[in-house]
């Protein structure tokens, strides 16, 4: 009786539009998470996954203080890329949003896009030429006198690297998100006697929040889950999250305790994921 | 039916017969030049470091027997090991595994065994190699060696003289502060660290208070330490001078940069140094175990171990001496490089007798995961 109701409720036609994206979530990240939290239980026995059920990946992992360097490290990182591309991308979305033409913006949104055209392993590689000690940087400050500074197998070279991961993209949410403030509100509060600076923080910044904040939040995401930077950039020095993960899957094959760190993380992104959504949308 | 239908049907008529025609032509070539009409090449799987697979190896080969190698390729023993223990048996026909990894394959029942007869184990360059630790069991043959090298000190000659680098020592060089690099593989890095403990002759077996001496060891060098790298790092680092000295690796990197001008080199110190060994095993259950012993029989021939020697990934020494002379004829510069001719100071075959060489091995007293846990706090710390 209760089934044949709740089927009766269920809007057929929205079901079907729906669908897709239920089949995708389901078969592509809810099934693969679920199997992802399963393995973490498994048992790894002469370099083959046993199925069990056992705790003790979870209490080898929680155990390992290079676990917990690499934990934070990775969220260290990953906050200090969200606060630099935030502050990097905001002064040139409001350039974008606010200075320039509708037909420039667009040109310049397009240029923004362009380096996702090309990988982002040889986006990385790229910076060798410019980051090396005997690089491009190097010998330009080098007539000044200054230098070699070491710049590669850095935290710096890690942090080129998210940037150069992020920085278009939040440029761009922020730039969407600003373009499409109601101009009234700004004159309105220079009516009122605000100057610039105070707009920025009475009107722009709080009617563009959802897109800052989303803005930020998928710089914090591709960050914290980023493999190519810390190794290739910052020479796995010290290593990050995903790097122990490659480290714990290659030698021994410990998938399950991949796992665990893989679960961590996952939990990780969701509390931060949420957290953000709560402020982004909160009520004034 | 009127005149003008008829013209019409026999227009269809004529076009699909006319496009039969250009689609049995068109598809012709492929059908002639598809595999069955060839005689499409054997496909062998093989497992095996970077490069083995490659054309300067594998191509002569190929194009003699009618076959294709298919690599994988893995970096370390223990990755090798969990790639094959997650396949169906039979999947790699011929497996290169690390000397020391050889007894883990055999006693988990992955590798054939082989015949001695069919390699040419008389002319070994040296005795030890005809019956290498682990390749035999009661008796019977599991993988034939094919070649060798040795880890040692590698350097940067402008920042440090030859003198330094024949001490590990080196590696605590105020001067090389942050510039000392690791191949990110356990085995060599501690295998380096308890040699410099003068754990000899067995660097790999060692008490809980000689264990517990190499981990501080390690752990003094991590200020100096500027980073962690797999094969191609490695390269990158000690080309564009961010590394000026790599612990963990030895000619096997900076041959290949040595042979292009770099300033670069590798020293097996007065400490003495480690010795890889690259073996050649037969799947169980490979289908093609003829074919792949065909083609180890042909790298262990002088042609084979001149091409082995100089391999484009990473050079090594050959391990017969045919291959020696061969490789002494065909390319001088290379054997005087490497130590390969009588009289050498490097001479491959002197450092070993000299008890200037230990084969690298797995841990005896601890687990592989032991030394891989601590190597994670090392790079963590």
């Amino acid at each position: 009786m209760i089934f044949s109701n709740w089927l009766r409720r269920i809007d057929g036609y929205a079901l079907t539009w729906r669908l897709p994206v239920i089949i995708w979530q389901v078969l592509f990240f809810l099934a693969p998470l679920v199997f992802m939290i399963a393995m973490s239980f498994f048992l790894v026995k002469n370099y083959q996954m046993k199925e069990a059920f056992e705790f003790v990946n979870w209490v080898k992992i929680f155990s390992k203080g290079y676990f917990w360097s690499s934990y934070g490290l990775s969220f260290g990182l990953a906050f200090l890329a969200t606060i630099t591309a935030t502050c990097i991308a905001f002064p040139a979305s409001y350039c974008l949003a606010f200075k320039l033409s509708e037909t420039a913006r667009r040109w310049a949104i397009f240029f923004l896009i362009i380096p996702f055209f090309t990988s982002y392993l040889v986006r990385t590689f790229s910076w060798y030429v410019l980051l090396a000690e005997s690089g491009v940087i190097n010998n330009i400050i080098g007539y000044l006198g200054i230098g070699p500074i070491k710049m590669l197998n850095t935290m710096f070279g890690t942090m080129i690297g998210y940037l150069t991961l992020t920085l278009p993209l939040v440029i761009i949410l922020q730039t969407l998100s600003m373009a499409s403030i109601d101009k009234n509100l700004i004159e309105a509060s220079h009516n009122l006697g605000a100057g610039r600076v105070r707009a920025i923080f009475s009107v722009i910044i709080p009617s563009a929040r959802i897109g800052l904040i989303i803005g930020a939040l998928f710089c914090f995401i591709l960050s914290f889950g980023d493999f190519v930077s810390p190794y290739y950039l910052g020479g796995s020095n010290p290593p990050t999250l995903p790097i122990l993960i490659i480290d714990t899957t290659k030698s021994g094959q410990q998938w399950p305790r991949a796992a665990v760190i893989a679960t961590i993380m996952m939990v990780t992104l969701m509390l931060v994921a949420l957290s953000a959504i709560k402020i982004a949308y909160k009520k004034r | 039916m009127s005149d003008q239908n008829k013209s019409n049907k026999a227009s269809r008529r004529k076009f699909i017969k006319q496009t039969g025609v250009i689609a049995t032509a068109l598809s012709l070539p492929s059908i002639l030049t598809s595999g069955k009409a060839l005689g499409a090449p054997t496909e062998i799987n093989m497992l095996a470091w970077y490069g083995h697979g490659e054309a300067d190896i594998v191509a002569e080969f190929e194009a003699m027997h009618n076959v294709k190698f298919k690599p994988k390729y893995y970096a370390g023993g223990d990755n090798m090991l969990a790639l094959i223990a997650q396949s169906p048996p039979g999947t790699y026909d011929l497996i290169l595994s690390d000397g020391e990894f050889v007894q883990q394959l055999d006693k988990a029942g992955h590798i054939q065994q082989l015949n001695p007869s069919d390699y040419p184990f008389d002319d070994f360059i040296h005795d030890d190699f005809k019956k290498f630790p682990g390749h035999w069991r009661d008796g019977n043959l599991y993988s034939a060696m094919i070649r060798f090298g040795f880890l040692g000190v590698s350097y940067n000659r402008n920042a440090i003289s030859e003198k330094e680098a024949m001490s590990y020592n080196c590696f605590w060089n105020k001067n090389l502060k942050g510039k000392v690099g690791h191949f990110d593989w356990h085995l060599p890095n501690l295998g380096t660290a308890s040699l410099h403990d003068g754990n000899i002759p067995s660097p790999f077996n060692l008490d809980s208070i000689q264990w517990g001496k190499v981990q501080e060891t390690m752990m003094s060098l991590r200020s100096q330490s500027g980073g962690f790298f797999d094969y191609g790092g490695s390269f990158n680092s000690l080309k564009n001078g961010e590394m000026l000295a790599m612990c963990g690796i030895g000619d096997w990197i900076t041959g290949a940069l040595e042979r292009d001008g770099a300033p670069v080199t590798s020293v097996v110190p007065e400490e003495g140094g480690l010795q890889w060994t690259e073996s050649y095993c037969i799947g169980k259950g490979s289908k093609k175990a003829a074919i792949a012993n065909e083609f180890i029989r042909y790298l262990l021939s002088p042609k084979g171990q001149v091409k082995s020697a100089s391999m484009a990934a990473y050079p090594a020494f050959c391990v017969t001496n045919a291959g020696q002379a061969a490789l002494r004829k065909d390319n001088m510069f290379e054997a005087q490089r490497t130590g390969q001719i009588e009289g050498a100071s490097n001479n491959p075959i002197k450092l070993i007798n000299d008890g200037r060489i230990h084969y690298r091995d797995i841990p005896v007293q601890q687990s592989l995961e032991d030394w891989n846990d601590f190597w994670s706090e090392y790079k963590s710390s």
